[in-house]
């Protein structure tokens, strides 16, 4: 009941790198200035992080049991249904309210950029 | 499970408890109501990811099934959450 070297070398890396790419989604979320920009960070952890997190679970248990194991495929599935969903939907949340309140959203262009339709 | 995984599994853990309280302060710092519920559906998502390196960690198929109704409950709140910013109430 024990992996082979380069096999556990492999889960390793791949549980570092999610753990790094989803410390960099909650910087994001923590640093940005504006909530249009931080909508973008977690983004990061809902494919990238989840992908590696995957493949170091499928290596894992396929090494483990000695057939290939796919089931966690089906996280990432549904994950790649549902985040778009969320996006969208707090997306127009955002821009309901804020206009709402009285912002200008989008901004209006400023002066250093073409205003002859070509963008 | 050597030692060499059991650290990188903790260095790991360690990562992801760092992002939950960065989230965390999003969720209790966060100007708007869509701050927070961006914050939460992170959340889930970091839980979730947890969930896989735990079925990892005690080589146990019963964090799959954890994971999958994370993911799917996520989702349900986190669109209910947004469409009552949207409308003012969840189901018209």
């Amino acid at each position: 009941m024990t992996l082979p070297l380069a096999g556990e070398i492999a889960v390793a890396v791949l549980l570092l790198a999610s753990g790094v790419l989803v410390l960099t989604a909650a910087l994001g979320l923590w640093r940005l200035a504006d909530f249009f920009q931080r909508m973008h960070a977690p983004s990061l952890a809902n494919t990238l992080a989840a992908w590696s997190v995957s493949v170091a679970s499928i290596v894992h248990f396929s090494l483990l049991e000695g057939r290939l194991s796919l089931h966690v495929v089906v996280i990432n599935v549904l994950l790649a249904i549902t985040a778009p969903v969320t996006t969208v939907l707090l997306a127009r949340a955002a821009l309901f309210r804020r206009r709402q309140a009285g912002d200008a959203l989008p901004p209006p262009l400023g002066d250093d950029l073409p205003s002859d339709g070509q963008t | 499970m050597s030692t060499f995984l059991s650290i990188a599994i903790g260095a790991t853990l360690f990562l992801y408890a760092i992002a939950v309280a960065m989230a965390a302060l999003r969720l209790a710092h966060g100007p708007h109501a869509q701050d927070r519920v961006l914050a939460l559906d992170f959340l889930f998502v970091v839980v979730l990811l947890t969930m896989l390196v735990l079925a990892i960690r005690y080589q146990s198929s019963m964090y799959f099934e954890a994971a999958l109704l994370m993911s799917l409950f996520g989702f349900v709140g986190s669109a209910a959450l947004a469409k009552f910013l949207l409308r003012g109430e969840v189901i018209e």
